[in-house]
């Protein structure tokens, strides 16, 4: 059996006196898209920072392509991040923001940059990143996810900033990326969108996974039409 | 080049083009450049500087650090996302954000110096080198305090807040207290405990180092003028010396277990 690309094990993470993970156990299958769907406060965030190493969990165990994740730093090599609002420094250029990022990852696998040239990125790369709009730096964040080939990516809200136009540029990349092996975790708000792009759904509620399974047996499971209602009805579920 | 060089060199490429670094460096250039020109030159001109150094460049370190800081904080984070261990990321951060400060005062302070001490005005080598030195110290101390700050203060505001009140203590603020408790408990001997006062306030030390070098001790504070007499010259410089470097390293040594154990 392969093994998941991410797994968690009784992860446990609070914040003074709040409890944010309580006892996560989640096995992420590799090659698919999984979405992280669930309220505010419900621990997404402090889900995929755990899994980035900028977060450490207080109990469990959490395993990256099979190694565990142990204040280690090189199994990042094989992850593409892509925040909810990306900040690179002000007066670095774009082109200075993809040479660091070369320079600290190396680009052995070679780069990936249909991004750029898709979002027409090339003439924006020599301007300071303070002149660029909220959009553009959005999408400079996108082509640095996927520059490295990255064999995991997490996505955390990654179209919010995006236009539509721009914003189906980027859900074609991810399904072509998903085609062609990688795994996807996919945080989002937006639910038609992951209707759109997720094969799984991790539903996570006050800290605790209340489903995981594939999309689509959600929606059968709760009878309803889409995901949306589906994800509504499991929350109404919990809080009754 | 290992991972901390390259953090510090695209810090570096991002700070040369900072407006705030280029201020500074226009600010001390100004204030240099007049008070050696119109305040009479020679070592009238550098008791001036000294207040330049002893309260302006802490002040200036403690405030854009911790500025810095909570302005790259998203920009941290992904960089921690990267492979780049968190040993090397601080490193690369307080290297990356201290070498543009001291070649801003190297340049502000050190440059008129340079020149005015090879045409015009005769300034002792010996000070003008502790005079500089000195400066480049308090960089590196206040530039670990806005660390210590910003690693302990979530709220921006608080964290910026934090590093003005410990400008206004350590420069302002403390002698004043000094004498107070001179002047309350004036019956008792106190010469040990104004030294250990003194050991705790990096500007008091810096004072201290650089009032050695003029003689000029009573104008200079009452902790300058006990450390004079209790040390003489030699001694009491390396110790202001080595307490200085205490102060450097001590709050970096903290950052470093505090940056690691930190969520981001």
């Amino acid at each position: 059996m392969t093994s998941p690309a991410v797994e968690a094990v009784g992860l446990s993470k609070r914040f003074g006196t709040r409890e944010v993970l309580k006892g996560i156990d989640l096995r992420i299958a590799p090659g698919r898209v999984t979405g992280l769907v669930g309220p505010n406060a419900a621990g997404k965030s402090t889900l995929i920072k755990i899994v980035l190493g900028l977060v450490r969990a207080d109990l469990g165990r959490l395993a990256v392509h099979g190694e565990t994740v142990n204040g280690k730093v090189e199994y990042r090599r094989a992850i593409g991040y892509m925040p909810q609002a990306a900040k690179f420094p002000e007066n670095l250029t774009g082109r200075e923001v993809l040479r660091m990022l070369r320079d600290l990852r190396g680009a052995d696998g070679g780069l990936d940059q249909e991004l750029i040239e898709q979002f027409r990125l090339e003439p924006e790369l020599d301007k300071p990143i303070r002149t660029l709009s909220g959009g553009t730096r959005q999408k400079l964040s996108a082509a640095t996810t996927f520059l490295f080939r990255p064999s995991l990516l997490i996505l955390d809200e990654p179209t919010a900033g995006l236009d539509p136009v721009a914003s189906g540029i980027f859900k074609d990349k991810v399904r072509r990326a998903r085609d062609a092996g990688a795994t996807v975790l996919l945080a989002s708000h937006t639910l038609s969108e992951l209707e759109e792009l997720a094969d799984d759904i991790v539903f996570l509620l006050e800290g605790r996974v209340r489903y995981h399974g594939p999309l689509a047996s959600l929606i059968e499971l709760t009878g309803l039409a889409n995901l949306e209602r589906a994800v509504a009805s499991l929350m109404r579920e919990n809080a009754a | 080049m290992n991972t901390a060089g390259k953090v510090v060199r695209f810090q570096l490429h991002d700070l040369v083009r900072n407006r705030w670094l280029l201020g500074y460096t226009i600010v001390l250039l100004g204030l240099t450049t007049a008070l050696l020109w119109l305040g009479g030159g020679g070592e009238r001109a550098i008791v001036s500087l000294l207040d330049v150094v002893l309260i302006l460049v802490p002040l200036a370190s403690v405030m854009f650090g911790t500025l810095y800081l909570y302005n790259a904080r998203e920009f941290i984070e992904l960089l921690l996302a990267q492979p780049v261990g968190r040993p090397a990321m601080f490193t690369g951060l307080y290297v990356g954000l201290t070498a543009p400060l001291v070649c801003g005062f190297g340049l502000g302070i050190g440059l008129p110096l340079l020149v005015s001490s090879a045409t015009t005005v005769s300034i002792p080598a010996r000070a003008l080198i502790i005079l500089l030195a000195t400066g480049v110290l308090l960089t590196l101390i206040f530039t670990a305090v806005a660390f210590l700050l910003a690693l302990r203060f979530e709220d921006r505001a608080r964290g910026l807040g934090a590093a003005l009140a410990v400008w206004l203590g350590f420069a302002v603020l403390y002698d004043g207290l000094v004498l107070l408790v001179v002047l309350t408990f004036g019956d008792y001997p106190l010469e040990s405990p104004l030294l250990a006062l003194t050991m705790l306030n990096p500007v008091d030390l810096g004072r201290v180092l650089l009032l050695l070098q003029f003689d000029i001790a009573a104008l200079m504070g009452y902790t300058g003028a006990v450390f004079q007499r209790f040390f003489g010259d030699a001694l009491g410089m390396a110790t202001a010396t080595v307490a200085l470097l205490i102060w450097v390293v001590l709050p970096l040594t903290i950052g470093l277990r505090w940056f690691r154990r930190r969520d981001f």
